[in-house]
């Protein structure tokens, strides 16, 4: 009796940590007042109205949804193929290319981001967006990597052997009976790598150039020059559009099967 | 069986860095036989089949199907089916998708594609199931689909990995006589890699008994059984008792041993089988260090000057106690002679 109340106070305290910071964010976008405040000051929808009215936030939310897309996209290109050489062939160095292929998620972002800075964009004077875009790849290739492996390590490997015999080339085996087995997987890497790109802000913070910023750079400019509750409510739809997409993977493709 | 060699290996060799899996084979298979590669584990039996299937490239040696020379042909052009341990179904299809596979890279559509795809699950019993995945079916069910999907190719060779090994007992009855009743139907060339003597025996024209990445004898299922050619496929087949013969005397763990009769000439070494071994009578005698009951006979584990001996009797026949001593005799008769003893 005891040891199931303690348990319940735990387990409440708990999600009180995890979702309370969001309650506050959610109050506070909808605030009367005009600055960013908890408990809010009387309720208008005027902050969530604003935050479509900043052309920054527009801009830089394109460029985010831009980078988040096609980065995912490019490291699921080089992923998917990294991933299956490594599950069905005994590659030199296999383990040291895993982690090598594995480091940004180790090596602190600020770290990447910096060396990114000093040695590839400065000296090879690489456009911003490039920049961006290359070292957002990096970023969300782990992910891929690591997702589509684990889809592969399940996927018995004879079935290419067996469409082989059936006429198949090595190549259209791949297409035919392996890629449609780890579609689950695939999708399951671009979302956790959508989400990844899309949420990253060390390293976009250093290549982030003037009028050329994603998102979360841009919204930690506007707080330092406007302390008003768009932000909140900035936050509290991107949130919502995060569960949203994490809701219907789960729905189609069992995403927590993949992650 | 016209063509007496439409399937042949000639000197066929397989190594991975050091190790030699398959050494100089020589093999020769006519058309419509259904042969048994049998072996233990590590004997290169799995290697040589998915050498024929062209999964694995021979260090040396050639493959000739059917008048032609496919060592260097590619695994998807040779015409040659084989049916997985696993099945290796796709899990994504659906069963007539499944069988349907191959003939769509050939270019079937429509109404070609979809009888041959029906008589294919026809044949196998499975037609009601052709909308299903394979997840939804039974082991025995999947296995049939495999079979169906290779045997809709109508492949010059149908290569069957350890087809029974995975299947319980009535499924294996069951499954055998499916084989055997879709070898006569097609007419079409069989080789199925087993460990299982029993499988072999049971459903093999000819059985190639392999050992160290070559053969050590090839021969019909009774003459395996009834004439092993060498220890090794003596012991493979039950013999239990088995001695080397030199001079005319048994090799025994207390030195050279005479026996009555004249051995065959040539003969290396002598195995009976427990049955063969004659109890109540005879020069020799041991005592009895086990028994097992096994239905119509009994069998007995005999300690004897000549080391173990493992003998049978028939069940009905009143038991021996442990410690009692028997006298029984090895019939030089009724033993196989083996002409190699390796």
């Amino acid at each position: 009796m005891t040891s199931s109340l303690t348990r319940s106070v735990v387990l409440a305290l708990l999600l009180l940590f995890l979702v309370g910071p969001f309650i506050v964010i959610i109050a506070a976008s909808f605030s009367g007042g005009d600055t960013l405040a908890f408990p809010p000051q009387g309720f208008s929808l005027q902050w969530v109205v604003k935050v479509f009215m900043v052309q920054s936030f527009r801009s830089s939310f394109a460029l985010s949804m831009f980078l988040a897309v096609f980065a995912t996209f490019a490291a699921l290109v080089l992923g998917i193929p990294a991933s299956y050489a490594l599950a069905r062939y005994r590659i030199p160095f296999g383990e040291t290319v895993r982690t090598v292929v594995s480091s940004p998620i180790i090596v602190p972002g600020i770290i990447v981001g910096l060396a990114l800075l000093r040695y590839l964009v400065v000296p090879f004077r690489i456009d911003v967006i490039l920049a961006l875009f290359l070292a957002h790849t990096a970023l969300v290739l782990p992910y891929a990597v690591r997702v589509v492996s684990a889809s592969l390590d399940n996927l018995r490997s004879d079935i290419e052997e067996a469409a082989v015999l059936l006429g198949s080339s090595r190549l259209g085996a791949f297409f035919r009976v392996v890629m449609p087995n780890i579609r689950g997987g695939i999708l399951a890497a671009f979302i956790l790598g959508f989400v990844t790109s899309f949420n990253q802000v060390p390293v976009s913070l250093f290549l982030s150039g003037p009028g050329v910023q994603t998102l979360p750079i841009d919204m930690l400019g506007y707080m330092e020059r406007t302390y008003d509750p768009s932000v909140a409510a900035l936050s509290s739809l991107l949130a919502f559009m995060s569960i949203g997409i994490v809701f219907l993977a789960e729905r189609f493709i069992g995403f927590s099967r993949y992650v | 069986m016209s063509d007496p060699a439409y399937l042949s290996l000639e000197q066929l060799t397989l190594a991975y860095g050091d190790t030699v899996a398959v050494d100089r084979l020589d093999l020769s298979i006519a058309q419509g036989e259904l042969i048994a590669l049998l072996g233990p584990s590590g004997c290169g039996k799995t290697t040589t089949m998915r050498a024929i299937a062209g999964l694995l490239s021979p260090s040396s040696g050639r493959i000739r199907l059917d008048g032609r020379d496919i060592t260097r042909v590619g695994a998807n052009k040779r015409a040659v089916g084989l049916v997985f341990q696993s099945y290796a179904l796709f899990p994504h299809l659906t069963v007539f998708e499944n069988v349907a596979f191959g003939l769509r890279l050939k270019g079937l559509r429509g109404q070609d594609l979809e009888s041959r795809v029906r008589s294919g699950l026809e044949s196998v019993g499975l037609s009601s199931f052709s909308g299903r995945k394979p997840a939804e079916l039974s082991g025995g069910q999947q296995q049939r689909v495999a079979l169906a999907r290779s045997m809709v190719m109508e492949p010059k060779v149908l290569l069957l990995d350890e087809p029974l090994s995975n299947l319980d007992a009535r499924l294996r009855l069951e499954m055998r006589t499916e084989l055997q009743r879709v070898q006569k139907e097609t007419g079409v060339t069989m080789i199925f890699v087993t460990h299982d003597q029993g499988e072999a025996l049971a459903l093999a024209d000819r059985i190639v008994v392999m050992l160290n990445g070559g053969v050590e004898q090839i021969g019909t299922p009774e003459e395996i059984y009834n004439q092993p050619g060498s220890r090794f496929v003596a012991d493979f087949v039950g013999f239990e008792n088995i001695f080397r013969l030199d001079d005319g005397k048994l090799i025994t763990e207390a030195g050279p041993i005479a026996i009555e009769g004249t051995p065959p000439d040539g003969a290396t070494g002598l195995a009976w089988r427990p049955a063969m071994v004659e109890l109540d009578r005879g020069p020799f005698e041991g005592s009895v260090r086990g028994v097992s009951f096994a239905g119509g006979t009994r069998e007995y584990l005999l300690d004897t000057p000549l080391g173990p001996i493992k003998a049978e009797a028939d069940a009905g026949l009143p038991v021996h106690d442990l410690g009692a001593r028997l006298r029984f005799a090895l019939p030089v008769e009724r033993a196989a002679p083996l002409a190699r003893f390796g």
